[in-house]
């Protein structure tokens, strides 16, 4: 069975710095760099999906990214909790350069770099690092596909006109 | 909405029925009745309508919203924040399991995806021979099963099923595996396929539009948003009142506004997460270490096929097939079984439950009409070192499972990729893919066997759902082996019963509502003969 570790055990671990895990713990990600952080995401997992235009693409992030925020604001007091440190993270530049392993700025990372990060945490041996990415990987791909905009690109017709 | 579609519930209240939407509160608020039942599902319904109509004075407790069939407009974006536990993203300890378990009025029963089995034979004698439950026969529990079908509507599916699961009875018969038509709760079915994100028609028999309207015509009161906190406790024996936090407005967060609730008995049915997780906040005695333990979810592993013509999941009646064939093979307590059904294709659902992401995932996408997703659920909870998860408390004392999964689950885990993938197959598949962030999917049953041999498989790296949370509160022939007995009543505290899936003491082996119905419509029949002073009627 699975070793599990906390986030304090990998940070001790795998950074011997418990200082990055004391920063997420007491600051909030500023809604900027959040949203930044996001659509940085967002891209990368969305490829593939995403509309050419760069109008059109750019839209299509934005209003992923308010998804994801309103799906949060349906989780569990704790879910949301655990969700905001991981984001407060993922800002904080020398965790996005030591955890994440995205040396470039959100603003400034490609889909290729931010696709790596996402692959090292999918196939990490911390659980920790892991499940973040699961967390991300529901909230970007559930906040898309909710959109009644999406459905066509997949051959779903919708939800039946019934009354 | 149509003139053909009734929401009972909707038109009670305008008549005047009960009910209390906590986040409106403005000041604290103390109420009396002779019961309070905390939870409005599988368990909470039933009981609420018998003692209702036994004239008893009821109040209903839930911690979800007030939704009726009017509200359902079956969008993912709209159900899952409302009608589900943290948002259907309810996850185990380690994150390994996503929990799919319901949180509106009518619990899990509003979203359920409506297969009604009876338990089966095979899991009452494993209670009765291996656990001491002697009274809780196939025989004398028939009559208690056959009451609540009849109640709810509950008939075998008689409508041609829909493709997603007629691919699962093809591919089967193809293989001389047994594959069969499951019994449905619904009364003049549409079979629209939207049931998870509940019933926009009333069809389903869910106990919002069942027992719940039946006991508050009859006087019952309901409390939605309301976080039933704690059990007040007097000494060690009685429960005296029961105290809930008002939710705010956000339905999430409790705020500072209680409501206290006296009466003669309680009633727990908050789930087999959140009622042994009342009784560890409450203080109530536990000298045996059970409380909590021995939680079971039917571990659930995830296969999609694609197939040349539409499959169009997300159309008609979700699950109408199943197959018990692997339940069969080994000794009830040996290697895992496993139930095969199909689940109803969703956007989100089906987006989120697949792995990867970028190009690979949308070229999947691109293949949703034609997806055919199969599932095995495993029975847990029988074989010596199955042992379940153990519900906890976190600081703010909300409840987690802390689920681990072993190698015993893990060995039929392949087992049932493997058996998905050859029945998918048969059935005329071009591609199948495990659900697992370790594997592109294979063209064939040759390459599938090879591949699925050689799977790593591990937590979060193959995909494990639930939709079945089962024990925790188990029930024992003694307070050495059991949080409460046969009947629910609570070992320690006289004025206690449990009436929802946290009793059971293994997994159900099947869906478990119809187990929780008939078990309540028995439990509760006693519990109000008692209750009245009637003599304990006869049974088996």
């Amino acid at each position: 069975m699975m070793t599990l570790v906390t986030r304090r055990d990998f940070l001790k671990a795998g950074l011997g710095g418990s200082v990055l895990l004391a920063c997420a713990g007491c600051v909030t990600a500023a809604a900027d760099d959040e949203a930044e952080m996001l659509a940085a995401v967002a891209s990368a997992v969305l490829a593939g999906v995403l509309p050419a235009s760069p109008a059109q693409r750019q839209a299509a992030i934005s209003e992923t990214v308010a998804g994801v925020r309103r799906a949060i604001a349906g989780l569990s007091a704790a879910a949301q909790k655990e969700v905001g440190e991981l984001f407060t993270l993922l800002t904080l530049a020398p965790a996005r350069r030591l955890v994440a392993g995205v040396s470039s700025s959100w603003g400034s990372a490609g889909d290729e770099e931010v696709s790596n990060f996402l692959n090292r945490w999918r196939y990490s041996r911390f659980a920790l690092l892991q499940g973040a990415y699961a967390a991300l990987h529901d909230l970007v791909l559930g906040a898309w596909y909710a959109r009644p905009e999406a459905w066509p690109t997949i051959g779903y017709p919708g939800t039946p006109e019934i009354f | 909405m149509g003139s053909n579609v009734r929401d009972l519930m909707r038109e009670g209240l305008a008549a005047g029925w009960n009910h209390i939407d906590a986040t409106r509160l403005s000041a604290n608020l103390a109420l009396e009745a002779d019961v309070v039942i905390v939870g409005s599902g599988a368990g909470g319904g039933v009981a609420a309508e018998l003692l209702a109509t036994e004239g008893l004075r009821v109040v209903i407790v839930e911690e979800g919203p007030l939704w009726t069939t009017s509200d359902f407009r079956m969008r993912e974006a709209e159900a899952y924040p409302n009608l589900y536990q943290e948002s259907a993203a309810r996850k185990t300890a380690d994150k390994a399991v996503n929990i799919l378990q319901g949180r509106s009025v009518g619990g899990s029963t509003t979203v359920n995806w409506t297969s009604s089995f009876r338990t089966p034979p095979e899991t009452l004698a494993y209670w009765q021979g291996a656990l001491g439950i002697k009274p809780l026969s196939a025989e004398a529990m028939a009559p208690w099963f056959a009451a609540m079908e009849h109640r709810l509507g509950v008939r075998t599916w008689a409508v041609e099923p829909n493709e997603n699961n007629a691919i699962l009875a093809r591919g089967a018969r193809q293989l001389g595996i047994e594959a069969r038509v499951i019994p449905r709760n619904v009364r003049g079915c549409w079979n629209i396929g939207y049931c998870g994100m509940g019933c926009p028609t009333g069809a389903k028999q869910s106990m919002l539009v069942t027992t719940l309207p039946s006991a508050m015509a009859k006087g019952a009161t309901l409390v939605s948003r309301l976080r039933a906190e704690r059990l007040l406790l007097d000494g060690k024996q009685r429960v005296v009142a029961l105290r809930g936090l008002a939710l705010q407005a956000d339905g999430i967060r409790p705020g500072n506004i209680e409501v206290t609730i006296r009466a003669r008995h309680f009633i727990v049915a908050g789930g087999a997460i959140g009622s042994p997780a009342l009784l560890m906040r409450s203080g109530v005695p536990d000298p045996h270490g059970l409380l909590g333990q021995r939680t079971f979810l039917h571990p659930t592993v995830v296969s999609a096929g694609v197939f040349k013509d539409r499959v169009d999941g997300y159309a008609g009646a979700p699950q109408s097939i199943y197959s018990d064939h692997f339940l069969h093979q080994h000794p009830i307590d040996g290697p895992l079984g496993f139930k095969l059904e199909t689940p109803p294709l969703h956007p989100v659902l089906y987006a989120t439950t697949l792995q990867g992401f970028g190009e690979g995932h949308a070229e999947k996408m691109r293949d949703f009409p034609h997806a055919q997703v199969t599932i095995a659920l495993v029975r847990d909870g029988f074989h010596p070192q199955s042992r379940g998860g153990r519900v906890k408390l976190r600081g703010d004392g909300s409840p987690y499972l802390d689920y681990p999964l072993d190698d015993v689950y893990w060995e039929a885990a392949r087992r049932a990729l493997l058996a998905m993938a050859e029945i998918q197959f048969a059935a005329g598949a071009g591609r199948v893919t495990p659900v697992h962030e370790e594997t592109p999917g294979f063209a064939s049953w040759s390459e599938a066997k090879r591949g699925i041999a050689d799977l790593r498989l591990k937590p979060l790296l193959c995909r494990v759902v639930s939709a079945h949370v089962m024990g925790g509160c188990a029930m024992g022939d003694s307070p050495a082996r059991g949080v409460v007995d046969h009947r629910g009543r609570h070992f320690q505290l006289e004025n206690l019963t449990v009436c929802d899936g946290s009793v059971f003491p293994t997994s159900i082996g099947a869906n478990p509502q119809l187990s929780i119905y008939g078990l309540a419509a028995r439990n509760i029949s006693l519990l109000a003969a008692d209750l009245l002073g009637r003599p304990t009627p006869a049974i088996l």
